[in-house]
């Protein structure tokens, strides 16, 4: 089925198979952040924003997609800067392998919720799965970074 | 994941139910549970051009379409004006954000699965279902029917002024639940709805908001429970206690 789908502000245009998942359209078209991590449905590391929504790309069909707007990690350059920054500096980060979709889904969060509790911030990351470095030090970061951009918009 | 060698954005629900007679077609929910199946399908139904993802008022019910996502339901101000915190109860440890974003209510409801927070806390409220071959039926009947080649368009809740509330465990944060309960209440008469047992969630009635709590929990711990590899029967029937305990008692609070 030829689907039209808009990836980081450019439209492509293609035919693919009606079993093709977004993920893999999306890697076939150079967002090698979109990862593939756990084949469940569980582990977050997929994540990229479908019309603005952060959704897991490994379960959504690319034929779904037709007609939207795909947002990958390769589209918000600048906010990953920022926010990996404060990832760094805490510690939250040592593979790397799960960044892009925590990044992804923390921007998603930031846009949605407005000055969120510790308990809010766990319960909207808790499906992003991290094998390394531990949930503290990513949320040390989310913290520190949400303060900073409170700060800015002073 | 499956195959599929068709896809077929259905423009009417009686072409989504005539494709879907065929054995080897498949309905298209969020996709989150299907993927993790090897099924061949012929052609797979999607039901995303219906206008069915949209949560809808009227004066006597709640309309909700079979492709409303979880999160939908998580977030919608008006359910929790009408049903409490109910609705973000049952749906925020399904998996994470990004799951719930994608997944339906009619995939869930649907596939009817023995740990279905969704089938639990509708069942403590009422609703029938409406499907696009058999018409409108009660939820309850539908809960207890085997799997067939009907489709799920919508849910309808009535607003029958009951009071819920919703509880379930998991073993850790974002897994399927062990055991899901659900407690409502009108006029004074309690209905538990208990899941994860690990079969499908069933009712219980017969009970009052006033009864001793004893006669509560030996009620609840009086269902089928059954052993897997989360919890054996006996921890899901000493759950089933504790869990209709804590619900009943949060249903006391708000009547």
């Amino acid at each position: 089925m030829q689907i039209t789908v808009n990836i980081n502000g450019r439209n492509y245009t293609e035919d693919v198979a009606p079993d093709l998942v977004l993920l893999d359209f999306l890697r076939a078209h150079g967002c090698y952040s979109v990862k593939r991590g756990c084949e469940t449905s569980n582990c977050g590391l997929c994540t990229v924003h479908l019309d603005g929504k952060p959704v897991l790309s490994c379960s959504v069909l690319a034929v779904r997609a037709d007609g939207k707007s795909v947002t990958t990690l390769e589209g918000l350059q600048k906010e990953a800067e920022e926010f990996g920054g404060f990832l760094a500096d805490e510690g939250g980060e040592q593979c790397g392998f799960c960044s892009p979709g925590f990044i992804m889904n923390v921007l998603a969060m930031v846009k949605e919720l407005e000055n969120p509790t510790e308990q809010e911030i766990q319960e909207y990351l808790a499906g992003n799965l991290c094998r390394c470095t531990g949930y503290q030090s990513q949320l040390r970061a989310i913290k520190k970074y949400l303060a900073w951009k409170q700060e800015g918009s002073k | 994941m499956f195959t599929a060698q068709q896809y077929v954005k259905a423009a009417s629900l009686e072409e989504a139910y005539a494709l879907n007679q065929k054995k080897s077609s498949a309905v298209l929910g969020g996709g989150c549970w299907m993927k993790m199946g090897k099924r061949r399908i012929g052609a797979l139904i999607d039901l995303s051009g219906l206008g069915l993802d949209t949560i809808e008022e009227t004066g006597e019910s709640f309309v909700l379409g079979a492709m409303v996502t979880l999160r939908q339901l998580e977030t919608d101000a008006r359910l929790k004006e009408a049903f409490g915190s109910g609705f973000a109860d049952m749906t925020r440890h399904i998996v994470g954000v990004q799951f719930r974003n994608c997944a339906t209510l009619g995939g869930s409801l649907y596939s009817r699965f023995g740990f279905s927070d969704v089938l639990t806390w509708l069942l403590a409220l009422d609703c029938d279902v409406e499907l696009a071959g058999a018409g409108v039926m009660p939820l309850a009947q539908y809960a207890a029917m085997p799997y067939d080649r009907d489709i799920l368009a919508r849910v309808i809740v009535r607003k029958t002024g009951r009071k819920a509330v919703y509880e379930s465990f998991r073993n850790t944060e974002t897994d399927i639940p062990v055991l899901t309960c659900a407690a409502s209440s009108l006029e004074g008469n309690l209905r538990l709805v208990i899941g994860g047992r690990p079969m499908r969630a069933l009712a219980v009635e017969g009970l009052s908001l006033s009864n001793p709590m004893e006669t509560i929990i030996e009620k609840a711990q009086s269902l089928p429970f059954g052993s897997n590899m989360r919890a054996s029967a006996e921890y899901r029937r000493h759950l089933a206690g504790v869990l209709a305990k804590r619900a009943v008692n949060r249903l006391r609070e708000v009547e």
